[in-house]
């Protein structure tokens, strides 16, 4: 009797917890169909207009390009310098090494929005004009001690032989680099890259207080939200979750799919 | 003699693959810090800046109610959202790390963090489609004749926690439930041995043993809540406005860019201050 009681009260408390989490989305996706002008009750009907008016929609396009672009670059950038940093740090011995990995993690503890004011103030102070490459520097400074931590952890010393034996046969540094150590530590920087990713096409308050004419994808979001509601903020909201979605899937099912069998 | 030489070179190449991050992080984070710092130290006379030291700052924001107003509603609002998430995602993580079968807990995991993954901007938007008053939820409520007039739920302080909560159950769902699952199962046996029942056996073995898990799960959604600017501006309104709130008005409409430096130094002292008051419990994992 009493396992019935805690059996249902677990169902019903699931019920209500996964019904919260998915409301304000299913209502979003919904409500992006609606065939009218306010993306409220009640539901006149299916329509794609709003669809439509996105891909209509010049600036946000543009956005959606930019987006990509400060997305992809600031990653790459990222991990590249955190690779560089974690090679040093874990196969060197460098004086202050302890002070150098915390100055690299450091910027995690802060948040975004003072990372920006400072960098804000500064490029305002040496006169730099805010454009993209502004917006990129700073998710840089977000994402390199995510990118560090990641693959400086993943530098086990098990691989060191390896890059012995890769050294020994002639190999310089570099190769050691792009040819041994990347390829063996290839999931791990994969991730950060992702996961940077992620965090810089999501990422708003830098976005907005870095960019002036050229603007990303929340930040143009954020600037339709001044309309009120609007089924077109519905619309392309539900593109960015179901492409969110889509690539979760496909990261899911290639990288740690096949970890799982092995 | 040579081996020196081969050592230097080493260190001179080593110091050659760490440099680039460091001046990264140096120029882009480190210098515009120190600068802030300074900032706050000078003051506004009207488009310029004044480069004389002194605390006025600072002095204003605890003299001046409108600024004070700020971090209390901040620190309200966030231990607020902190409790009410840990108390719905602890129960979450519990059911899906002991009720749902192994195969399937990956799944319901998943399902869980979903709306994670929309545009977090999307996110406290679609939050104002359910409750705005002619949203989803006072249309539910006028349809079924519970109300007559809609509630006022959107645009005040309620909303805003909602939206946090809603957002931060997610995490802390992921941070319990991985905490949960590395428990040896031999725990719960040795206390039924002793004769505990369900409730002993969570509340003096269990419990304890998560309290690290929860206190870093609580710690993150109080620095990520406290310093957010997105969900209180969406969905708070316009009249408990938060510490960031206030920092985007300093640089926004009057252009004071040594107030907002210091409010932003007060919101990091914040930080600070509940790092080192949960210090004991925090176990940030090293790999």
């Amino acid at each position: 009797m009493r396992d019935i009681i805690s059996k249902s009260f677990g169902w019903a408390y699931l019920i209500f917890i996964y019904g919260f989490i998915f409301l304000p989305v299913a209502v979003l996706v919904l409500f992006s169909f609606q065939d009218g002008r306010l993306p409220v009750p009640p539901f006149n009907g299916f329509s794609t207009q709003w669809y439509e008016a996105v891909f209509a929609d010049r600036k946000l396009m543009a956005a959606l390009g930019n987006s990509f672009l400060v997305a992809t670059g600031s990653s790459i950038l990222a991990c590249l310098l955190g690779f560089l940093a974690a090679y040093a740090l874990a196969r060197y011995k460098l004086p202050g090494s302890a002070l150098q990995r915390g100055l690299l993690i450091a910027p995690m503890t802060v948040s975004y929005l003072i990372i920006a004011l400072g960098l804000l103030a500064v490029l305002n102070a040496m006169k730099i004009p805010l454009s993209l490459w502004t917006v990129g520097i700073g998710h840089v400074v977000i994402n390199l001690p995510l990118c560090f931590a990641i693959i400086y952890a993943s530098m086990g010393d098990h691989h060191i032989n390896i890059e012995r034996a890769a050294r020994d046969l002639g190999a310089n540094d570099l190769k050691v680099m792009a040819l041994v150590t990347a390829p063996m530590l290839m999931p791990s920087i994969l991730a950060a890259f992702f996961l940077s990713v992620t965090f810089s096409w999501d990422e708003f308050i830098i976005a907005f207080l870095l960019s002036r004419f050229d603007v990303t994808l929340p930040v143009e979001i954020w600037s339709m939200l001044r309309s009120g509601l609007n089924p077109k903020t519905n619309a392309i909201g539900s593109l960015v979750f179901l492409v969110s979605v889509a690539v979760l899937l496909v990261l899911e099912l290639a990288l740690f799919g096949r970890n799982r069998k092995t | 003699m040579t081996t020196t030489t081969l050592e230097d070179r080493e260190r001179r190449k080593a110091w050659g693959f760490v440099a680039p991050a460091l001046l990264w992080t140096l120029a882009f984070f480190v210098v515009p810090f120190v600068y802030m710092a300074a900032l706050s130290l000078w003051s506004r006379q009207g488009r310029d800046i004044v480069h004389v030291w002194n605390l006025d700052n600072y002095l204003r924001f605890f003299s001046e109610s409108a600024l004070l107003r700020g971090l209390t509603n901040s620190l309200e609002i966030t231990i607020t959202v902190t409790i009410l998430s840990v108390l719905l995602a602890y129960p979450l993580a519990w059911i899906i790390a002991e009720r749902v079968p192994k195969r399937l807990q990956r799944m319901a995991l998943i399902l869980a963090i979903l709306p994670f993954w929309t545009s977090y901007v999307v996110r406290s938007y679609s939050w104002l489609l359910v409750l705005s008053k002619g949203g989803v939820i006072n249309q539910a409520l006028m349809g079924i004749g519970l109300i007559a007039e809609p509630l006022e739920i959107a645009s005040n302080r309620t909303a805003t926690v909602i939206g946090f909560v809603h957002f931060f159950v997610m995490l802390l769902t992921l941070t319990i439930y991985s905490n949960l699952i590395q428990l040896s199962p031999n725990y719960r046996r040795a206390a039924a041995d002793l004769g505990a029942n369900a409730f002993q056996t969570f509340w003096h073995v269990i419990l304890p043993l998560t309290l690290p898990g929860i206190m870093t799960g609580a710690f993150l959604t109080f620095v990520l809540c406290i310093g957010d600017y997105i969900t209180p501006q969406i969905l708070g309104g316009n009249n408990e406005l938060v510490l960031p709130q206030i920092i985007m008005l300093q640089i926004g409409r009057r252009a004071d860019f040594p107030m907002a430096a210091a409010l932003s130094i007060i919101l990091m002292l914040t930080v600070t201050a509940a790092y080192v008051l949960c210090a004991r419990w925090l176990r940030i994992e090293r790999a």
